[in-house]
């Protein structure tokens, strides 16, 4: 019983509903590892114990009563404290929000509650979802469990090394810039960036409104598509959901196929400020497809270097609007309410009080963004810069079917390196913010250690919008061909903890 | 503050020209708020219709109305404007308590409708032109009480509470062009456009445009330039001015302000300024040291709304009779003058003076009830006409028994009254207090013999020629019916009785 908690999504839901084990076993493992490793990981802010022994009694009675179990009934899940849960604490990583039981599920919350799936809690993340590392969240960072010295990548940094840590088979993340991908490059997992408006946004504490995207965090590339299945799809409650069929990505993953497929390699990305062992893996990953029936092709997208300026103006003005709310009048933190002070220095000292300084300098680039006379010069020119963007992905999409590049320039880098340089940390997402900016849809998927610091490299998938399922074949082949060459998959060569 | 000497107004006028902007906020009747389900129940307990996204949660989403784009584009077409093909809300940031999310989801550069004009008519009848520079959705705020403090405002409150269920209800901003060359009528011409807006609005069914209930709320932009300048003086913005006869009295006072100020060389401060309804005044409000930045940009949480064409064309079809164009064609149908017709509008009557013709009443009997006894109770009580508790039916009812000689004139009136102090309808009153005309001829004959019989000297005089003296008896025959005789049948009976032809 000791391996439940390797047993991938796929195996312990079969192993649910075929009676081998019960879900609450399911769930008591893992929870059990959690109270065994998180002092040392941290990847959760909170565990619902009582809430996913609850859903896992559940499940199991449903399966005594002869019901029919979904795909993912009963499977444990990390849920990134973004999403509203309802009567469990939401804090979106920020002092702002310590202690706040929201009234009402996301849409993305209740769709796994109808899916059967156990959510065992919520995991650390940068504040906001504003950083690369997770060292931004206002209750400490999380280590990174190949080396607990180093960060897990970010934001979703929680819901990453939860996976990694063996915590929990699933997990939910959220990638405005690359939040899904870059943890899960540098935890050796699966983190997937679904196309803008396939996930609700419905209960998702918004960064950045048109770039924020929830996604699946899995150990493997079968896992993540059937939790994207159980995720993703039209949500009346967000207008900016897309009322289409959501791709058949578990039918994808399972032909893990590339023969035939053109393969696009973004000249862009590659060069100074790259790891020569994560340039290695790339290019050896290059080369696997290219083995495994894939034409592999050039692309240049020129715009691409314009990416992350144009990102840095989008994002923070988004979020200063967004951010706007926390102003102690209704919910979450209050400070200074003195009975003296008005209502307006109340708002100041508590925002003073509840930001963390990633968060304020980000409202401060967006406010400035914003200002009448400057509009046009930062917001206006980076919106220009996201349709160039969009222009070059079509453009490239008109001649491959995916593109691939690292997903991160480096590995994970120590814990503390780049906490006070903020442009280096922003570096982080140069390969995985185009996507964001145009919408489309893309994976991390492992392939491989870099040579130098044995630590996990990421190759990314990029698809176009409402094309998921091509991110799910190549993910799958490019997977498989490696746990072949490997004899296993790479997270067994992680440490012990 | 120093207190202003006011210029009087004809000089005023006589040195300057006024410029004056309107804007107009109505709030939609739509039977949810804007962006959510809520409903909109006014008067309900405080904090009870609200949800997530009207209480700006962490994560909670707007969903766009489809009916109050609908209003939205029906109120364009009205007002002669172009329908955006493709336009999106912004978001209009600012901080506010009793705003949730700390900003406005409003319209900015790209509004629904735009370029339109609505024409006015004064009391004499003559016709102004206001063009309209735009019409925008947005969201209504909560509402704020500040407790404790002399003034109502926030400043020096002990403390406020706050109600949410506004928060979100659909309002349109109506916004005019500069209105020019209006002269010494601005402040009629402010008057008439606000009032035919009101009646535009609820000849559309979007609103009941209740300006006391704050579901239209004006504010009253003015400045003066020299007589002959072309160049616009600095403004004031009067906000919240929520009576036709305050939009008139601001805009008023405000030219005799600025004229005061500007002929003793002084400048305009460009503030907002609040309204006093006890004394017609304005005060000063904020001082808008440089304009404030609500740093707009697209709202990024909704899709952009683009109306079909063939929907625009449907809605102006379905576009009801304007107000104005109505009430010219009841005018010559009711064949009264440009003034009786004005102060039917004044009063609110014109729907009600319809729907009791529709009852079956004649067109004067109606107008003279609602713009008679009803105007005259509808003012004591303050309350709108249209509020009294008596129907157009039950007033028609009343005008049915006049013309079928039950009820005199006078009864009528007790009818009236009756029925208003919810005593039942015109039927059952007539019966309860007993007011019908007895005009039963046996009835009567008793009556009259018994006069006749008291006083034959008078019945002397009649037989004699004397048909005046008649009088004397008739008056008897009233008294004995409690005047429920018909006095002109009585009077006939009398000289039937006498054998006597009056000329
Ligand atoms: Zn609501």
């Amino acid at each position: 019983m000791a391996d439940l908690i390797r047993y991938t999504a796929a195996e312990t839901a079969k192993a649910i509903s075929s009676g081998e084990v019960s879900a609450v076993e399911v769930a008591q493992a893992h929870l059990d590892r959690i109270n065994a490793v998180d002092e040392k990981v941290h990847a959760f802010l909170h565990v619902d114990t009582d809430g996913a022994l609850e859903a896992a009694r559940a499940v199991d009675a449903k399966r005594a009563a002869g019901e029919e179990l979904g795909p993912l009934a009963g499977v444990p899940l990390a849920l990134k404290d973004v999403f509203t849960t309802k009567g469990i604490p939401t804090t979106a990583g920020s002092k702002m929000l310590e202690g706040w039981r929201p009234p009402y599920d996301a849409t993305l919350t209740r769709r796994l509650k109808e899916a059967g799936v156990v959510i065992l809690g919520k995991t650390n993340m940068d504040e906001f979802a504003m950083g690369s590392s997770t060292e931004n969240s206002a209750y400490g960072p999380t280590g990174n469990p190949w080396d607990l010295s180093r960060i897990p990548g970010g934001s979703g940094g929680g819901s990453a090394a939860a996976l990694a840590a063996y915590e929990a088979p699933l997990a939910i993340g959220t990638d405005t810039g690359g939040s899904i991908r870059q943890p899960g490059a540098v935890t050796g997992t699966v983190g997937v960036k679904p196309t803008y408006g396939s996930v609700s946004r419905y209960g998702l504490i918004a960064f950045s409104s048109s770039l924020d995207q929830g996604g699946p965090c899995a150990r493997t590339v079968l896992d993540a598509a059937l939790l994207h299945e159980a995720i993703a799809g039209y949500d009346p409650m967000d207008s900016t959901s897309i009322n289409a069929p959501v791709p058949a990505v578990v039918a994808a993953a399972r032909q893990a196929d590339v023969k035939g497929m053109r393969v696009g390699v973004v000249k862009e990305f590659g060069g100074e400020g790259y790891q020569a062992g994560v340039m290695q893996r790339f290019h050896e990953s290059v080369e696997l497809l290219r083995s495994l029936g894939a034409e592999i092709v050039e692309i240049s997208c020129p715009s691409f270097t314009y990416a992350l300026p144009a990102y840095y103006l989008i994002a923070p003005s988004e979020c200063s609007s967004n951010l706007a709310r926390f102003d102690a009048m209704r919910y979450g933190l209050r400070v200074g309410d003195n009975g003296e002070r008005s209502a307006e220095d109340v708002t100041a000292l508590t925002r003073e009080a509840g930001f963390g300084p990633e968060v304020k300098r980000r409202i401060m680039l967006g406010t400035y963004a914003l200002s009448s006379g400057y509009y046009d010069a930062y917001y206006g020119s980076a919106q220009k810069v996201r349709t160039l963007i969009t222009r070059d992905f079509d453009r490239a999409f008109g001649d491959v079917d995916v593109l691939i590049s690292p997903t991160t320039p480096t590995t994970a880098f120590p814990i503390g390196e780049r906490a006070d340089d903020p442009m280096a940390m922003y570096l982080a997402d140069l390969c995985t913010i185009p996507s964001n900016l145009a919408g489309n849809a893309a994976m991390s998927v492992p392939c491989g250690l870099a040579p130098e610091d044995n630590l996990p490299v990421g190759l990314q998938i990029i698809a176009p919008a409402l094309a998921d399922d091509r991110l799910y074949r190549v993910g799958a082949a490019v997977e498989a061909a490696l746990n072949e060459k490997w004899g296993h998959s790479l997270l067994e060569e992680a440490p012990a903890l | 503050m120093s207190v202003i000497d006011l210029v009087p107004y004809e000089e005023a006028l006589a040195s300057y020209d006024p410029v004056m902007g309107l804007e107009v906020h109505v709030e939609l009747g739509t039977k949810t708020k804007m962006f959510c389900g809520c409903a909109t129940v006014p008067g309900a307990e405080p904090n009870t219709q609200v949800c997530p996204t009207c209480l700006g949660l962490p994560g909670s989403l707007p969903v766009v109305n489809a009916i109050g784009v609908e209003s939205a584009i029906r109120i364009g077409l009205a007002l002669n404007c172009d329908i955006a093909e493709w336009c999106r809300f912004a978001r209009k940031n600012y901080f506010y308590p009793d705003m949730p999310k700390n900003f406005q989801t409003s319209q900015y550069d790209e509004p629904i409708a735009f370029n339109g004009y609505l024409d006015v008519e004064l009391e004499d009848g003559e016709v102004f032109r206001v063009e309209i520079e735009r019409a925008h959705m947005e969201e209504d705020t909560g509402k704020s009480t500040h407790v404790g403090g002399a003034t109502g405002r926030i400043h020096g409150a002990e403390y406020s509470l706050l109600d949410y269920n506004r928060a979100g209800i659909p309002l349109i901003e109506i916004v005019t062009k500069p209105i020019v060359g209006a002269g010494d009528r601005a402040p009629e011409v402010a008057r008439a456009y606000v009032a035919e807006l009101r009646e535009l609005i609820r000849a559309l069914g979007v609103s009941e445009a209740r300006m006391d209930m704050g579901q239209m709320r004006c504010d009253v932009n003015l400045s003066l330039m020299p007589k002959g300048a072309d160049k616009f003086g600095t403004r004031s913005e009067t906000k919240n001015v929520n009576s036709l006869r305050s939009v008139e009295r601001a805009a008023r006072f405000e030219i005799q302000r600025h004229a005061a100020v500007l002929n003793e060389g002084g400048t305009i401060v460009q503030e907002t300024r609040h309204f006093h309804e006890d004394n017609g005044t304005t005060t000063s409000g904020r001082i808008k040291e440089e304009a404030e930045d609500y740093r707009y940009f697209p709202e990024p949480d909704l899709v952009p709304v683009a109306p079909a064409r063939e929907w625009v064309e449907q809605l102006r079809g379905e576009l009801p009779e304007l107000p104005r164009l109505r009430r010219q064609r009841l005018q010559s149908e009711w064949g009264i003058s440009a003034v009786e017709m004005q102060s039917a509008l004044n009063a609110g009557a014109i729907d009600l003076i319809l729907a009791t013709i529709d009852a079956g009443a004649p067109a004067d009997q109606a107008r003279k009830w609602w713009l008679g006894e009803l105007a005259r109770r509808a003012n004591e009580d303050g309350v709108e006409l249209a509020e009294l508790p008596i129907t157009p039916a039950q007033v028609a009812r009343v005008s049915a028994l006049v013309a079928e000689g039950k009820l005199t004139d006078k009864l009528a009136r007790q009818v009236i009254e009756g029925v208003l102090a919810g005593e039942g309808g015109p039927d059952e009153v007539v019966a309860k207090r007993g007011l019908a005309v007895v005009s039963d001829d046996s009835a009567l004959g008793d009556a009259i013999d018994a006069a006749l019989a008291a006083q034959p000297d008078v019945a002397d005089k009649i037989r004699s020629g004397k048909f005046a003296a008649a009088g004397a008896l008739v008056g008897a025959v009233m008294k004995a019916t409690r005047g429920q005789a018909d006095a002109a049948r009585v009077k006939e009976l009398i000289f039937e009785k006498l054998g006597v032809t009056p000329e």
